[in-house]
């Protein structure tokens, strides 16, 4: 069965707001909240820097200052990091081979798909038997 | 000897049986490191390459300094001290 991962409306309205003001580049950030079985829940959203200066408009590395960070407040309210978001300029939400070889296991991995028109699809996957498998979002 | 806490990103508790941080003993983030690959099987090789030092998509950091700017593997830890490993975090849709 699908996972979900439930991101209320506010909150996706948000990473909207950092794709829309990031394009034409990569916005990248952390996804905090707690888990329910399978399923992610979604507290809050952070943006990071995005530290790849070479290839900022198709790439990311998210700043690790950043994730920590947003680790140390996750601990401070009993949340875990649950996932990470980026963005896509003017290409579909879907995982490319760039995210695969860099994905981890245990995250929602969070696509923003933006462009000059704005804001697109939003879709999540997650790592599964090292391949991505898309998870339902629900607000 | 020191006791200092390691906090285990959600990637990886997966090794420390669902714990977000373990205490782990030493006189450096080496050894803090080691004495962790001791408890945890499997642990280390995600975390370190073979020489010992932090692999390509692993940052580790002790308080809020990532030790590659201080003396490596090798910066000594103090009592209470803490270490977070912190998964590199990357990609893009090319």
């Amino acid at each position: 069965m699908m996972r979900t991962l439930v991101l209320a409306r506010n909150l996706g309205e948000r990473l909207g707001g950092y794709a829309r003001r990031a394009y034409p580049q990569e916005a990248c950030g952390v996804l905090l909240g707690k888990s329910a079985g399978d399923d992610r829940i979604v507290i809050s959203v952070h943006q990071a820097r995005n530290l790849n200066a070479e290839r900022p408009r198709d790439r990311y590395e998210l700043d690790p200052g950043d994730f920590l960070a947003a680790d140390e407040e996750a601990r401070k309210t009993g949340l875990d990091i649950v996932g990470i978001w980026h963005t896509h300029p003017d290409h579909p939400a879907q995982p490319s081979a760039t995210d695969r070889a860099a994905a981890w296991p245990g995250w929602s991995y969070v696509i923003v798909s933006v462009s000059c028109d704005g804001v697109g699809d939003v879709r999540s996957w997650c790592l599964s038997d090292d391949r991505f498998e898309e998870e339902a979002i629900r607000s | 000897m020191k006791t200092i806490t390691v906090r285990i990103p959600t990637p990886l508790r997966a090794y420390t049986h669902g714990a977000d941080e373990v205490r782990a003993e030493g006189a450096t983030v080496a050894d803090a490191m080691r004495a962790l690959g001791d408890a945890y099987d499997g642990l280390l090789a995600q975390v370190l390459t073979e020489d010992g030092e932090p692999r390509q998509f692993v940052n580790i950091y002790l308080g809020s300094r990532n030790v590659r700017a201080l003396q490596g593997m090798r910066t000594p830890v103090a009592e209470g001290d803490v270490i977070s490993i912190v998964p590199a975090v990357a990609g893009g849709r090319a």
